[in-house]
């Protein structure tokens, strides 16, 4: 398959996790949009890799799953700290961000 | 043989991301990553690049789904129906939600011209050339010399990344105040006006895992 392909499924797969980062309001499920982005970026990088046959993008892809994985640890963390405080869960009504 | 596999995978790919989007219920959201994560981890393959989809499937298809099926479990996610969603009922009105929509469609849009639109002949083309072997292209004895040799700052700073990462999440998901204040009978009050040395390194009420469970007040 070109090259071609695989970057318009990639283009797809980031669209629509932006589409749920917009659309949803679960914060748990904004969170997981934002990896169905993070993973559109990440095939983009590897085809891009694939097509000058050289490793950087790679590269690259490992280091945007280790910004992912941190990004999941403070997201469901904050979560947790919500959920603590009885507070809403949901991105609606958490208007503020005032302790 | 390839483009089978590759059609398979992608529709895969994007049937999950689908899921994600319009399940109701967290918990299956989070399943239909996964199916998401293992189809994109096919399309690594495809694209040679087995130490990415390795890891892939260990870290995110593993643990990072773990973490969230537990989070989802303990938050007992709330279920939301898209529909009425869309239709409006909240405080963000119907227009906002169809805007998203209609900027996501115009998002992809651009994207697809961006990438498949751009002149570049080698987007058509089957990539550069590959030859099977123990060190060559993706395999893991190449990322790892490239990550220890070209890329190490990078590494270093990806471990860094992590270290604060956890740290961070502990002091976000501790418990404050210990466990008596979520009764309302705040009877350590008298004791804490004693204060001891360890007091200047780990003030009170700051959540330590003494206070959490209720030997140090």
């Amino acid at each position: 398959m070109s090259i071609g392909w695989y970057l318009a499924v990639s283009a797809i797969v980031f669209a629509l996790g932006a589409a749920g980062v917009m659309v949803r309001r679960n914060p748990l499920v904004v969170l997981l949009c934002l990896e169905l982005m993070l993973n559109g970026a990440n095939l983009a990088l590897v085809a891009f890799s694939r097509m000058w046959g050289n490793g950087d993008g790679q590269i690259f892809a490992l280091v945007v799953m280790t910004v992912a994985a941190c990004e999941v640890c403070i997201g469901l963390g904050l979560i947790v700290a919500i959920h603590r405080r009885r507070l809403p869960i949901d991105v609606d009504e958490l208007r503020e961000l005032q302790g | 043989m390839s483009s089978i596999l590759f059609f398979i995978a992608g529709f895969g790919a994007i049937a999950g991301a689908i899921g994600v989007v319009m399940l109701r219920d967290p918990f299956y959201a989070v399943l239909a990553l996964v199916g998401h994560l293992l189809s994109l981890a096919v399309l690594f393959l495809l694209l040679r690049a087995e130490f990415v989809a390795a890891v892939q499937v260990v870290v995110y298809a593993g643990a990072v789904m773990v973490l969230y099926v537990f989070v989802v479990a303990y938050v007992g996610g709330r279920e939301e129906p898209i529909g009425e969603r869309l239709r409006g009922r909240g405080p963000a009105g119907a227009q906002l939600r169809l805007g998203a929509a209609i900027l996501s469609g115009a998002l992809l849009v651009e994207l697809l011209i961006a990438l498949l639109g751009t002149g570049l002949k080698a987007v058509s083309g089957d990539g550069a050339s590959y030859t099977p072997g123990p060190k060559t292209f993706g395999t893991p004895a190449y990322i790892g010399q490239l990550l220890l040799t070209r890329f190490l700052l990078v590494f270093e700073a990806a471990s860094l990344l992590l270290t604060i990462a956890a740290v961070g999440a502990v002091v976000l998901a501790r418990r404050r105040g210990g466990i008596d204040d979520e009764d309302g009978n705040g009877d350590g009050d008298a004791r804490r006006l004693v204060l001891t040395p360890l007091d200047l390194i780990r003030p009170p009420e700051t959540g330590t895992m003494a206070e959490g469970v209720g030997s140090r007040k």
